[in-house]
């Protein structure tokens, strides 16, 4: 964006038509912000986006909340532990009430569990553990699970504490995506949260204002008066208005543009690792691949295939060429931040494309073979470039690989169940309880055999000893022992080469420089968080 | 004329069903709106019924067939996006479009015309060939491209306009208006000479290549031996006579601006129509891309209506021709 003559011109073209100038004297204390995505509900048991659930979650509490790294902390309850095996017992804050003025009650957070559990909720799937709640005192709730559950506290963050009285007065106790007329929980709210929803215009702005009654103000002052959400799709039109100040804060910025950002005075970038980790599937459960020029037998089934392809994809070059070094190189499936996550093994095997074609070759395909490939363009960052490269790389070893990126709509409905119509895929995956288990059960667990378990495993990989030591995982509750089990468990993952894992996005946000803020690598802004000098 | 607008009307009529069986045949190949709405933890038995109860297991035709039912009765059904009637969505997104639609075609209108007729008289004036230079700019650059130049200039750079939205806006009803307040008009400006520049060039040099024909003709050059004023033969039978195609044309582009404003409300994030359309495709909202396809096919066939109807009140030939017809 060099100044140059052709600037003059256009200045004087134009200069006819702008009379006034931009008025930026709004409140200190507004705080404005826009991304591409839309809190499309008020109703976070509607929609298990992660978008709409961390902007809902700045007006609604669960009884659990992160902290800016993560941690588990205290929201609408003040303790929580395992008092058997089989049940959470929590203790509510006192003196909690709602933005209607309405006191919290055990019985609403009975009501809001069941309505999260219920068929219709996009959280039920996450409360499956729970067979029941019981009452214990006005101050004391047992969560009583199937099974030994150590991650439903995890899970209780997503739960959304919601008013009885409320729902049941809007009709709203039951949510229903698939219903034919509008909810009334849609478009208002009645949280207990720091922010309350001021007015809507849904797909265009939002407006919250702090609530001057929360719980927490003393501990967590809030610095916000109000908060302008704007939606803006359009990457280059976001990335303008952050450049003219009339929005403070934007995310998802365009990585061509951060360098610009970054050099920019009075814009401020602010970086974190995701929780994502974006890897490569291949179908091992077919006794032929469906695209593929090989016939009769599935050259996936055979590991060295598999580590012939990991040693051929130079994961380095994709960080810092494709994704300009907004990349994190990975060996795991799940990188730092996520329970389980083990820094021992995170060391990735070498590239090496002469030790890649001597394993094909053993394999018995010295000249390589062809595969088709499945790939997302709107789903991850840089997602269709990084396939191009992974074709390009392949190409390398002789392996033809045919590529079909499309929009994420059909991507999806192709590789997913209960179709799993594809050979060779890119994917991206955050364990939504931020927990290697979630990773384990959906993505590496023999499918079938379960609610969710291999419910994402598109590429069938199935290993016994594997499977079992998942389920000692999931009924672990020393967390000691338990970490120990999912070392093991990521190493069975990494050596059997089931997936090859290749990095963790850079969560990439821009602000003016007056705001402060906590960057989540779990791309949650919380807006309790932030604070404008 | 009677006749006519009845044959008309049931032309129209078809039209719409052809549009209808057209959108809902692609919508085939747009993807799945369910992987869109739920989680990555909803299980595949929900799924399944998610997709049960909004009937998108029934085949095309039944799809389809509800779909006309419904629509007739002006139920649109509910957003898989926003969980809200399409219908309310639509009408607070029509303003919008409305209204950045009509103030560029105004545009367009005020500025395209006068630089036609001053560029038909004076053909070989060199400032002629500078509105025509420019003209072929404003034909060939793309809108996305001219609007971000214009948000770079203005917004980025100098600070005078905003670069999105659409400023203040006062509701009248239903209706919501920005051209009653400083802060709408200073909004409207960028997108409105957005999307003007093309229709503006067009309408320009359509004035201009039928100024240049009449004045050719014997009416003309009997008008100047009767020693009338350069002002009379130009503006009161020039002008006149070449009218007639310019607002054809400029009333069949009302239309097609309305439906590609698309672009200019996607860069400028203007809330109208277009925007919406583009978030529903993204998001496979098909009662929303249904409803947006048969809105727009509608104003098309309105459109061309309306104009048959004033080039028939215009042009006496055509009621002649017809007249004729009727008799053989």
């Amino acid at each position: 964006m060099a100044k140059g003559a052709g600037r003059a011109t256009l200045y004087a073209l134009f200069l006819v038509m702008a009379s006034a100038t931009l008025g930026r004297g709004e409140a200190a204390t507004t705080f404005r912000w826009s991304n591409d995505g839309d809190p499309t509900t008020m109703d976070p048991d509607a929609r298990s986006d992660l978008f709409v659930t961390t902007f809902d979650m700045n007006m609604y509490e669960a009884l659990i909340r992160r902290d800016r790294n993560l941690k588990l902390e205290p929201s609408l309850a003040t303790a929580w532990s395992n008092i058997n095996p089989t049940t959470w017992r929590f203790t509510l804050r006192q003196g909690v009430r709602f933005h209607d003025g309405t006191p919290l009650t055990v019985d609403d957070v009975i009501f809001s569990v069941h309505r999260a559990a219920a068929p219709g909720s996009d959280v039920a799937s996450q409360l499956s553990s729970i067979k029941e709640i019981k009452k214990v005192d006005d101050r004391t709730v047992d969560f009583i699970t199937y099974g030994p559950a150590p991650i439903l506290p995890n899970y209780i963050v997503n739960v959304p504490i919601m008013s009885k009285a409320w729902c049941e007065a809007h009709h709203a106790a039951n949510v229903a995506l698939g219903s034919n007329s509008e909810s009334y929980a849609t478009n208002h709210e009645n949280g207990t949260g720091p922010f309350m929803l001021k007015s809507r215009q849904p797909g265009i702005r939002t407006v919250l204002v702090k609530n001057p009654n929360w719980w927490g103000l003393k501990e967590d002052p809030i610095d916000l008066d109000q908060v302008d959400f704007i939606r803006i799709v359009n990457p280059a039109t976001r990335v303008a208005a952050l450049l003219s100040g009339e929005i403070d804060m934007v995310y998802n910025v365009p990585p061509q543009d951060i360098e610009r950002l970054r050099h920019t005075p009075g814009i401020k970038i602010w970086q974190t690792p995701e929780l994502r980790t974006i890897f490569l599937g291949m179908d091992q459960a077919r006794p032929q691949l469906l695209e593929s020029n090989v016939k009769g037998k599935n050259p996936f089934k055979d590991k060295r295939v598999r580590e012939a392809f990991y040693e051929a994809i130079d994961e380095d070059a994709i960080a810092t060429k494709v994704m300009r070094g907004f990349a994190r190189p990975t060996a795991l499936m799940v990188g730092p931040g996520i329970t389980g996550y083990d820094p021992a093994l995170d060391k990735r095997y070498p590239f090496d494309p002469d030790a890649a074609k001597k394993l094909l070759a053993a394999a018995g395909y010295p000249n390589g073979f062809e595969v088709g490939f499945d790939c997302p363009n709107d789903r991850y960052v840089n997602d269709e470039a990084i396939c191009q490269a992974v074709v390009v790389m392949l190409a390398r070893i002789g392996v033809k690989v045919d590529l079909l990126a499309q929009t994420k709509s059909k991507y999806f409905a192709k590789i997913n169940a209960p179709g799993f119509d594809t050979s060779f895929y890119l994917l991206g995956w955050t364990p939504t309880p931020l927990d290697a288990l979630d990773m384990l059960t959906n993505l590496a667990e023999t499918r079938g055999k379960g609610l969710h378990v291999g419910a994402w495993n598109d590429g069938g990989y199935s290993n016994p000893a594997l499977d079992r030591l998942i389920k000692e995982i999931s009924v672990e509750l020393d967390s000691k022992k338990r970490n120990a089990l999912i070392s093991k468990a990521l190493s069975i993952v990494k050596d059997d080469f089931a997936y090859i894992p290749l990095h963790q996005q850079i969560v990439v946000w821009a602000s003016r420089d007056n705001v402060d803020l906590a960057p989540m690598g779990d791309d949650d802004l919380q807006l309790r968080y932030v604070k404008m000098r | 004329m009677l006749a006519f607008l009845i044959e008309r009307l049931l032309q129209s009529a078809v039209v719409m069903l052809a549009v209808a069986l057209i959108a809902f045949t692609l919508f085939n190949y747009v993807g799945d709106p369910i992987e869109n709405m739920v989680g990555q933890d909803t299980t595949i038995a929900e799924r399944q019924q998610l997709r049960h109860e909004l009937g998108l297991d029934d085949s095309v035709v039944v799809q389809f067939a509800r779909f006309v039912a419904d629509a007739a009765c002006g139920d649109f059904g509910i957003s898989y996006q926003q969980q809200r009637p399409v219908g309310q969505i639509i009408l607070e997104r029509l303003p919008a479009t409305f209204e950045l639609s009509f103030v560029a075609v105004a545009m367009a209108i005020a500025l395209g015309v006068p630089m036609g007729i001053y560029t038909g008289i004076h053909r070989h004036s060199w400032l002629s060939h500078g509105l025509m230079g420019l003209s072929l700019v404003g034909v060939s650059l793309p809108t996305f491209l001219v609007g971000i130049l214009l948000i770079l200039v203005f917004s980025v750079d100098l600070g005078w306009l905003p670069s999105f939205g659409r400023g203040t806006v006062v509701h009248i009803g239903w209706w919501s208006t920005g051209l009653l307040t400083l802060d709408g008009w200073r909004a409207i400006i960028m997108p409105a000479t957005t999307l003007a520049l093309f229709q503006m060039t067009l309408i320009m040099r359509l004035v201009r290549a039928e100024m240049t024909e009449v004045l050719r003709t014997d009416y003309i050059k009997f008008a100047r031996a009767r020693g009338l004023s350069n002002r009379a033969i130009h503006f009161g039978h020039a002008l006149k006579n070449s009218l007639v195609p310019v607002i054809t044309i400029t009333g069949l582009q009302l239309g097609s601006v309305i439906a590609f404003a698309i672009i200019t409300e996607t860069v400028f994030q203007w809330p109208g129509m277009g925007l919406m359309f583009i978030q529903a495709v993204s998001f496979v909202d098909i009662p929303v891309m249904a409803a947006y396809l048969m809105l727009v096919g509608g104003f098309f066939v309105v459109v061309n209506l309306v104009v048959d109807l004033l080039n028939h009140v215009i042009d006496p030939r055509l009621r002649v021709d017809r007249v004729r017809v009727g008799i053989g």
